[in-house]
């Protein structure tokens, strides 16, 4: 590898212990990808430091030294532990597991909230700021186009990319928290403007509209092109932020997508052409009603119980208009008794949810917003927990397989009113 | 018993030298979400190896997918002692190569001939990580005679002499915490 004279400083530990073990960790990284260099990372997104209960007992933490512990020996994969310095560029904290303030909801212990509260005190003395959320754009952290990042969470890095025009791979706990000391990222893959075009072409032939739309055309798309660059032609309307959300976690669940082209709608795709770059020969994917309603079955195939429990909202984490809008389909009502509603969003979300009265609304109808994390993350779901109905077809990808539970997909309308009478009605497209 | 040996030459991804019985899909393998590292198993719902244990085997795959996840959910299964022994696959992506070097497995990818349509579940595969090859002791049982998935059952052959340089970094700590991760 070619390393400038400042990244040989860090390797050689005249920039401490911790950026050596830091650089240490990127340079086996790097070879392993076969990157030839480094780029100049400036903004990095990451869960750096954080711990179960697992982590801290293997590693015989105290709570005194459980940050720098973890960080050194996991995230920095150091045999020896370092003292961890500020960081050295703009860092945030993504999803959590606990809700400080509706922890008792989610059932977490004391013990749990605790590790979170010491570990979030020790991130925010290293200068890395608490967004804890997965939708990190939604909560005051968007990166400009062209920015080098180092992000992790599937969903934020296809938001990164594809709707910002900002630039960065799919990174890990390690390489984000490495980034964080280091302000280094290998130099391959979506840092590279050759490898940033369309190698795939979905033709979408039947209406995509609706938030329950893009979600399927997302879902579709990944599991066709798998980790491969994807643009769009054909009839859908342009999207707002909370369709792109859906659609790109979506894409980033079924396959690995990273980077989407929506002609004429997002930054590097103008035009087909400019897409597709300079071989355009990309094989053409037609995306139908047969397929739209192939998506909608596979979706809900992991279902079959019509009683629903438990309506989750937010994966990714919800825009505050997703939040009004459950409000609205509520509509002054309350939820079935034998159900529970959880909206999940960030604490910056939340905060102007809260001055709006819109949880209160929730609170008011039996629901609750909460903050932080989700079930998927957090392995939290409501007591006695069997049939789920989500919006989200990420959600739906993982829940089930992660928790045991069966899970409908659909719209938010069909959510909602699942958590009002406690069945499933769900309207296919 | 009749056995082949045939060896593929690809390039390093982590260096180290390990052997194990393959344990081979043809479908792409998402970390948090997709496995359980406290148990070393696959639990994506529709995936090919669902319920699988990858624990101790070498895993022939064509890559990585899903959440970001991936080298922290690999990174746990080491911890537990679940994690594979080597890797052996396709496609390059950030989440395998990181995962590849934190679970400090030996790691070979960039073949001259598809892993996957050599290698079957059950075959004998050596990973030498430094100089990039793959051995492959054919297993004795006819193609496509899925074995059983029998931990223990391992043929003893003369390739098995290499045990000493196995990577196997792993300890087994008593008393695994619960299911979460």
């Amino acid at each position: 590898m070619k390393l400038t004279d400042a990244e040989r400083a860090m390797l050689d530990g005249r920039e401490g212990k911790a950026k050596q073990k830091a650089m240490e960790l990127l340079v086996r990284y790097a070879e392993a990808l076969g990157a030839e260099r480094f780029t100049i990372a400036t903004n990095v997104a990451g869960v750096p430091g954080t711990y179960t209960p697992f982590l801290f007992n293997y590693y015989g933490a105290t709570r005194e030294n459980a940050y720098d512990l973890i960080y050194s020996l996991f995230d920095l994969d150091s045999d020896e532990v370092v003292e961890v310095p500020q960081v050295s560029v703009h860092s945030c904290h993504l999803q959590g597991g606990v809700d400080p303030e509706g922890w008792e909801i989610l059932g977490a212990k004391p013990e749990a909230l605790q590790a979170s509260r010491d570990s979030e005190r020790a991130a925010g003395s290293k200068g890395i700021e608490i967004l804890k959320t997965c939708a990190p754009y939604l909560a005051g952290n968007e990166p400009a186009r062209g920015e080098h990042c180092a992000w992790m969470e599937s969903s934020a890095i296809v938001y990164c990319n594809s709707v910002l025009g900002a630039r960065t791979n799919t990174e890990g706990r390690e390489s984000t928290s490495a980034a964080m000391l280091t302000g280094r990222i290998p130099d391959w893959g979506l840092h590279r403007e050759a490898n940033r075009f369309a190698s795939h072409r979905i033709h979408v032939e039947v209406e995509v509209e609706s938030l329950m739309d893009w979600g399927m055309l997302g879902y579709f798309t990944g599991a066709r092109v798998g980790e491969r660059i994807p643009v769009l032609t054909g009839r859908y309307s342009r999207p707002d932020v909370i369709r792109h959300k859906h659609f790109g976690a979506a894409a980033a669940s079924s396959g690995g997508v990273e980077l989407y082209h929506l002609v004429g709608v997002t930054p590097e795709a103008a035009t087909l052409e400019a897409a597709l770059g300079p071989s355009p020969s990309a094989e053409v994917i037609a995306y139908g009603k047969a397929e739209q309603r192939r998506t909608y079955e596979d979706l809900n195939s992991r279902a079959s119980d019509p009683n629903v429990d438990y309506v989750m909202i937010g994966c990714p984490h919800a825009a505050l208009e997703q939040i009004e809008e459950v409000c609205r389909l509520l509509d002054g009502k309350r939820i079935s008794s034998n159900c529970n509603l959880w909206v999940f969003t960030s604490r910056a979300v939340k905060a102007v949810a809260d001055s709006r009265g819109l949880t209160q609304t929730i609170r008011s109808a039996g629901g609750a917003v909460l903050t932080d994390t989700c079930s998927a993350i957090g392995q939290a779901l409501p007591p006695g927990t069997r049939v789920a109905a989500l919006d989200s077809a990420k959600q739906t990808h993982y829940l089930p397989a992660i928790m045991g539970i069966q899970a409908w997909f659909g719209s938010t309308r069909d959510c909602i009113a699942a958590a009002l009478t406690g069945r499933w009605n769900g309207v296919p497209p | 018993m009749t056995r082949k040996s045939l060896t593929l030459y690809g390039r390093k991804v982590v260096g180290g030298v390990a052997e194990g019985e393959a344990l081979v899909t043809h479908d792409t393998i998402s970390g948090w979400g997709g496995v359980n590292p406290m148990k070393g198993t696959i639990i994506e719902t529709r995936h090919e190896l669902h319920g699988q244990s990858f624990q101790g085997k070498v895993l022939v795959f064509p890559g990585a997918k899903g959440s970001s996840g991936w080298s922290g959910a690999f990174h746990l299964a080491r911890l537990t002692g679940m994690a594979p022994k080597a890797l052996v696959f396709n496609e390059m992506t950030t989440k395998i190569a990181l995962g590849a070097v934190v679970m400090r497995v030996p790691a070979v990818t960039g073949f001259d001939r598809d892993p996957l349509s050599v290698i079957q579940t059950g075959d004998w595969v050596r990973v030498d990580g430094d100089r990039g090859t793959v051995e492959v002791l054919k297993s004795a049982r006819p193609p496509g005679d899925e074995p059983a998935d029998q931990p223990g059952d391992q043929p003893g052959d003369e390739l098995r002499t290499a045990t000493a340089h196995d990577v196997d970094l792993v300890e087994h700590p008593a008393g695994l915490a619960p299911d979460k991760a």
